[in-house]
């Protein structure tokens, strides 16, 4: 130690001093903070008094692109080009066309699509049992594709061979049994087949006309963005929230039946709950199978039936996937009693 | 003559121009749709307030973007953004959800283009993130005291100890130093490439930290050169020394500061709490290594207050930082000034005690030398369990 002169006793108390008062301002630091380390402001109502009354989220009256796809398809049956052939059998011709395209599936989001004649889900088929059926199926699309419709047919009419894009090929069988029928590609993979888009609801008519109804058309199905395996959203008929924003209007006490089928891909299953009402259910679209007297029902993939139902009230009756999370991320609706 | 010099510059610069016109006319030649939608969002902040989630995001992808639809866990939630949906290449927005939180629950919010696009950001642990009031800015202030200056000066108490040792002891905790030094260098860069991660990919998070690091160790070192040759002076005066250590260290506290600032706005306040606790343990030892080189001085007391000061202020800012403007892009930048800052500190140390034991006819590897480098690494070490996780 060459240096003689070292810090005076005073400069160390001084120092001593600043650490001191380090300490007590950190001590009182814990005390004074407004830095919250505890869990509190959970049931503070401040942040209640937002927007959050019922369902205000994702309301949109808007006419997209996507709603007008979505309302056509509730309503609208392909009952083909009727001719009868000579032994008086009825002939229906169908035109099916596979197509690449970019469908609005919510409000602002393009889904690049691969569609049966340019809509998700394809069009609603519809026939009555014993007529003969001619689909004429050309592939306009970028891969190849088929149509595999459920029902009873001779298994080379099954679908289960690849129309090449450019191809056509005609699918000809008769219509049986009655019911509600689904269609769709059976091309591997086929989970990615299907969840592009090709799929719909096919309809056989028994050959005694059912009461006559407001008939509506619903598919079930989900649109997986990233390709996670995984869906962002869940739909009927294709768009989000679609009759959610714009309620599906009935008359008190008429007749409504409701064609439902599931074709939500990456999903086991998917349900249909109906709020304030109860309806009867017929699996596959029967009569004769074991109906049920109920407000909830689920299917399976490809499981499909019919539902009807009156509304003895006037007013807004909810709809939707009684799964919450497929219902807040499109899967929900209103009918508007009048 | 001269006119030809010039050509010859010119030539192949405009031949130059001429192929980078070609090619952006015509395209590389080979593929020009990209195959998927190229579509960037950034999420730079979420800020939790009493009505929802604030988000603030930039497009830092080639093309333009809009913003469709936003999802909070697994509901689609109304949103709005400012100034609009649409975003050009490199705008920023706000955007707004109204949603009622849970305290303390993790909230995944998603951001969805018209493409298709998902961009992710997530709410750790819901809390009101702290607003720029006096009374935080005051409670952040106080913090980074509590961690940058307290401990510093608790550390430089120890200095009349130290006092009594002889020059060899001296060297040692010299080395030492170096130690605790490598230490914080090595844990500064890791810190700044974990938040350079986090910024914009065309930021180069990682390429910041590296640039300004290398660029600040050759800055400092340059900078040394010409002052010493300006001065004719050999070496640092020993209260330079311990300047330039406190000036480092400081701007490594900046970063200690910006995690605890940046973990309390982020909601995780117990994280917080507990990188207090651990950064006011780590820091003592920074000032046992700032008093090192005074040991062969007198230094006054407003030199350690002033040294105290440099290495335990910027923690300060670095909360105010943290808590109020986090961005990872800014945090990348001061960390990697911090290791280049550290990294010349080390230099330094490390010559003067070559030349030292030179001088002396002593090999500068000692055992006593290697014991306080190692200890100065242990101690880092193991006082940093307080805050690893
Ligand atoms: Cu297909």
């Amino acid at each position: 130690m060459s240096e003689e002169k070292k810090v005076s006793r005073r400069d160390i108390l001084k120092m001593g001093t600043a650490g001191a008062f380090g300490i007590a301002g950190s001590y009182y630091l814990n005390k004074m903070t407004q830095i919250p380390t505890v869990a509190q402001a959970s049931n503070d109502s401040s942040h209640k008094k937002g927007n959050h009354s019922n369902h205000a989220n994702m309301s949109d009256k808007t006419i997209t692109t996507g709603y007008k796809m979505a309302e056509r398809l509730l309503t609208e049956f392909d009952y083909g080009k009727v001719t009868k052939l000579p032994n008086g059998q009825t002939l229906r011709e169908y035109e099916v066309v596979a197509i690449d395209k970019e469908i609005e599936i919510a409000k602002g989001i393009k889904f690049p699509g691969w569609t049966y004649n340019g809509t998700i889900p394809g069009p609603t088929f519809r026939c009555t049992e014993g007529d003969l059926l001619r689909f004429n199926f050309i592939n306009e699309g970028s891969h190849p594709h088929s149509i595999h419709f459920h029902g009873i047919h001779p298994p080379e009419m099954d679908g289960l061979t690849s129309i090449y894009p450019g191809q056509r090929f005609t699918y000809e069988f008769e219509a049986k049994p009655y019911g509600l029928q689904i269609y769709h590609c059976h091309v591997l993979p086929l989970a990615r087949h299907i969840h592009k888009g090709l799929y719909g609801n096919f309809i056989i008519d028994p050959k005694k006309p059912r009461e006559p109804a407001l008939e509506l058309n619903m598919v079930m199905n989900g649109y997986d963005l990233d390709l996670d395996g995984e869906n962002e959203f869940y739909t009927v008929n294709g768009y989000a929230f679609a009759f959610m924003n714009h309620p599906i209007k009935i008359k008190k006490d008429q007749l409504v039946r409701i064609y439902l089928s599931n074709l939500t891909e990456f999903d086991l299953l998917n349900s249909f709950h109906l709020h304030a009402n109860y309806f009867t259910y017929y699996p596959t679209g029967r009569n004769d199978n074991p109906s049920q007297f109920t407000d909830t029902i689920m299917q399976c993939q490809g499981e499909r039936g019919i539902i009807e139902v009156r509304f003895p009230y006037k007013g807004i009756y909810m709809f939707h996937a009684h799964v919450s999370e497929f219902a807040e991320l499109g899967w929900m609706g209103f009918f508007e009693v009048e | 003559m001269k006119g030809k010099w010039l050509i010859t510059v010119l030539i192949p610069l405009v031949l130059l121009i001429g192929v980078l016109g070609w090619v952006l006319k015509n395209g590389a030649g080979v593929e020009k749709d990209p195959a998927a939608p190229i579509e960037v969002l950034n999420i730079e902040r979420i800020k939790v307030t009493k009505i929802g989630f604030e988000l603030f995001v930039s497009n830092t992808g080639p093309k333009p973007l809009t913003i469709s639809q936003v999802m909070v866990n697994d509901s689609v939630w109304n949103f709005n953004v400012a100034p609009q949906a649409k975003l050009e290449r490199f705008d920023e927005g706000k955007v707004t959800i109204s949603y009622p939180w849970v305290e303390g629950d993790p909230h995944t919010i998603k951001l969805i283009t018209e493409n298709g696009i998902i961009t992710e950001g997530e709410v750790a642990a819901a809390t009101l993130t702290p607003e720029t009031t006096w009374s935080n800015f005051l409670n952040y202030g106080l913090i980074g005291f509590y961690v940058g200056i307290v401990p510093i000066t608790l550390g430089l108490l120890w200095y009349p100890f130290m006092k009594r040792f002889s020059r060899k002891s001296i060297n040692g905790i010299l080395a030492l130093t170096v130690g605790l030094l490598l230490f914080l260098f090595v844990g500064t860069l890791a810190d700044g490439f974990e938040i350079g991660a986090e910024a914009p990919s065309v930021f180069q998070g990682n390429m910041v930290v590296i640039i300004a690091a290398s660029l600040t160790f050759l800055l400092l070192i340059g900078f040394d050169q010409y002052q010493q040759r300006k001065q004719e002076k050999k070496g640092y005066s020993p209260f330079g020394l311990a300047l330039l250590m406190a000036t480092g260290i400081g701007l490594h506290n900046f970063g200690e500061g910006l995690a605890i600032g940046s973990s309390f706005a982020l909601g995780e306040a117990a994280l917080g709490t507990f990188l207090i606790i651990g950064f006011t343990l780590h820091n003592i030892t920074e000032g046992i290594g700032i008093a090192a080189p005074l040991l062969k001085t007198t230094p006054r007391f407003r030199d350690f207050l002033l040294l105290g000061v440099i290495a335990g202020a910027p923690a300060i800012v670095g909360t105010w930082v943290g808590g109020f403007i986090f961005s990872p892009i800014w945090g990348a930048l001061f960390l990697g000034i911090g290791a280049g800052a550290i990294l010349q500190v080390i230099y330094v140390i490390t010559k003067m005690l070559i030349e030292d034991h030179r001088k002396h006819n002593e090999e500068s590897v000692s055992w006593l030398n290697l014991s306080g480098f190692a200890i100065g690494l242990l101690i880092m070490y193991f006082t940093a369990f307080f805050v690893k996780f």
